[in-house]
């Protein structure tokens, strides 16, 4: 199964590096999306600024759209998942190795879309919250990737896969969101009371942090699950 | 399914239950509007209860219906297209049910709270099961074979429905957080005719999801026998093509 996923996961991300689309459009668009947010709250550091953590994983779910997208509709090009299926690799596999190209996609996303945030919004990471930061995205990040590749693959073949996925992926990924945005408070310190003093402290995020990771575990179970039986339809 | 079923438009069984449904409904107007007392508490306002409660308590039955029918597709054992059938009437009927229920309890909840919406943890999760249920029904409108359909639309209807209890859980840590959880109109004993009223307007609102059922399940089935008949014309059609 490990082999399958490192394999499958090698041969994504070598697709990517060809065609640079999450690099050059998914990307851009994302940091579009931080600055559309600024014109939105007519750049005020008072609104802004606590609603920094929401609107970074708003933009990583609209950018997480493009690249599931993005991802099946090379694989639907020139019946590649016909070959696939046909290749009688574990389906378990191919999709671990799917989810994690897609998740080091959305790392190396959500890495930019940071620095971005911390720049256009002069939010800053105090030097405790950076392990609750890097585990709260990793952990957020995972449950997205796994819960995006399983309705991929279900809406593979289909004509209205860019209306759809949102339409299926948006509302159960809500408990992430949830749970990703208020740790990312706690995180960067970002809520504030009037006299400028931190409300939401570090170890506030720490229990969120862990049911992100629960959240996590379970949807990349349940894609594990379901993967191979929707693999077949596809 | 014989002929003579497909002509009428319900079986004897299906009028039975029709009729005792209007029944129960103009029993439940009857009682709720007028035999009823108002609330000590909330007046008159208590009246959206017995349209709001038993219709919140039969969306969760439409979709947990949905999500065991789908099951019961998946598992080899029992697999039939019948599962699937009764999985997508029952989702359907359960997304207006959920529209009922969203719009009697902000309406409610206007009254009583003095805001159409709060963020807590049932509300939000009845808003988001409503637009994981959309997404549902717009999966099964896809062109596709019925079985394939069938093993999509399961997969998803069990993801959706075991997702309510973690939104519910996460959008209550969250509230519970910031401030107290305070949320739901204030507590009634109810007792005499308002229990009265409130048990027949369940009895009335599971009657209407029964007889719905039973009509979308036969319109269903009637889509299927069409799509079949078609088919065996035009294989008819082709084969007397091969022989002239």
């Amino acid at each position: 199964m490990l082999r399958t996923a490192r394999l499958i996961a090698a041969k994504d991300l070598r697709l990517e590096l060809n065609s640079r689309v999450t690099a050059f459009q998914v990307l851009p668009f994302a940091v579009l999306l931080v600055v559309l947010f600024a014109f939105a709250f007519d750049a005020d550091a008072k609104v802004l600024i606590p609603a920094a953590p929401g609107l970074f994983w708003i933009a990583v779910l609209l950018s997480l759209f493009l690249a599931v997208g993005r991802m099946f509709m090379t694989e639907t090009a020139d019946g590649a998942l016909d070959a696939l299926r046909l290749s009688s690799l574990d389906p378990a596999g191919i999709f671990l190795g799917k989810a994690v190209a897609l998740l080091l996609e959305l790392l190396l996303l959500e890495v930019v879309l940071l620095a971005g945030v911390l720049v256009l919004y002069d939010v800053s990471v105090p030097a405790s919250g950076v392990v609750l930061l890097v585990t709260t995205a990793f952990a957020t990040s995972v449950g997205l990737v796994a819960t995006g590749t399983l309705y991929g693959v279900l809406s593979a073949g289909t004509t209205v896969r860019e209306t759809l996925l949102p339409l299926l992926i948006g509302p159960v990924v809500a408990p992430l969101l949830i749970g990703a945005s208020r740790a990312f408070e706690a995180a960067l310190g970002t809520r504030r009371g009037l006299d400028g003093s931190v409300v939401v402290k570090v170890s506030e995020g720490w229990p969120w942090a862990g049911l992100l990771t629960v959240f996590a575990l379970v949807y990349v179970a349940a894609g594990l699950l379901a993967f191979g039986a929707l693999l077949e339809d596809a | 399914m014989n002929e003579s079923n497909v002509l009428h438009t319900g079986t004897r069984g299906s009028r039975i239950i029709g009729i005792l449904a209007l029944i129960g409904l103009a029993w439940m107007v009857v009682f709720g509007l007028l035999i009823s007392p108002p609330d000590e508490v909330q007046g008159d306002n208590v009246r959206y209860l017995y349209l709001h409660v038993p219709a919140a308590f039969l969306t969760f039955t439409a979709f947990g219906i949905t999500a065991v029918s789908s099951i019961l597709y998946l598992w080899k054992r029992t697999r039939s297209l019948t599962w699937d059938r009764i999985a997508g009437c029952s989702a359907e009927i359960g997304v207006v049910l959920t529209a009922v229920t969203l719009a009697t309890g902000m309406l409610w909840g206007k009254l009583s709270w003095g805001v159409y919406w709060r963020w807590d943890a049932l509300l939000t999760s009845t808003a988001l099961l409503l637009v994981m249920f959309i997404g549902y029904l717009a999966l099964r409108g896809l062109e596709a074979s019925p079985e394939v359909r069938a093993r999509r639309c399961a997969i998803v209807g069990i993801i959706a429905f075991l997702d309510v209890p973690l939104i519910h859980f996460s959008v209550n840590w969250w509230r519970t957080l910031h401030q107290p959880a305070s949320i739901g109109p204030r507590k009634t004993t109810f007792d005499g005719p308002m229990l009265l009223s409130f048990f027949v307007s369940l009895v009335a609102f599971v009657l209407v999801y029964i007889w719905l059922m039973m009509h979308r399940n036969r319109l269903a089935m009637m889509e299927q026998a069409m799509d079949d008949h078609g088919l065996q014309m035009a294989i008819a059609e082709r084969h007397a093509e091969a022989i002239a």
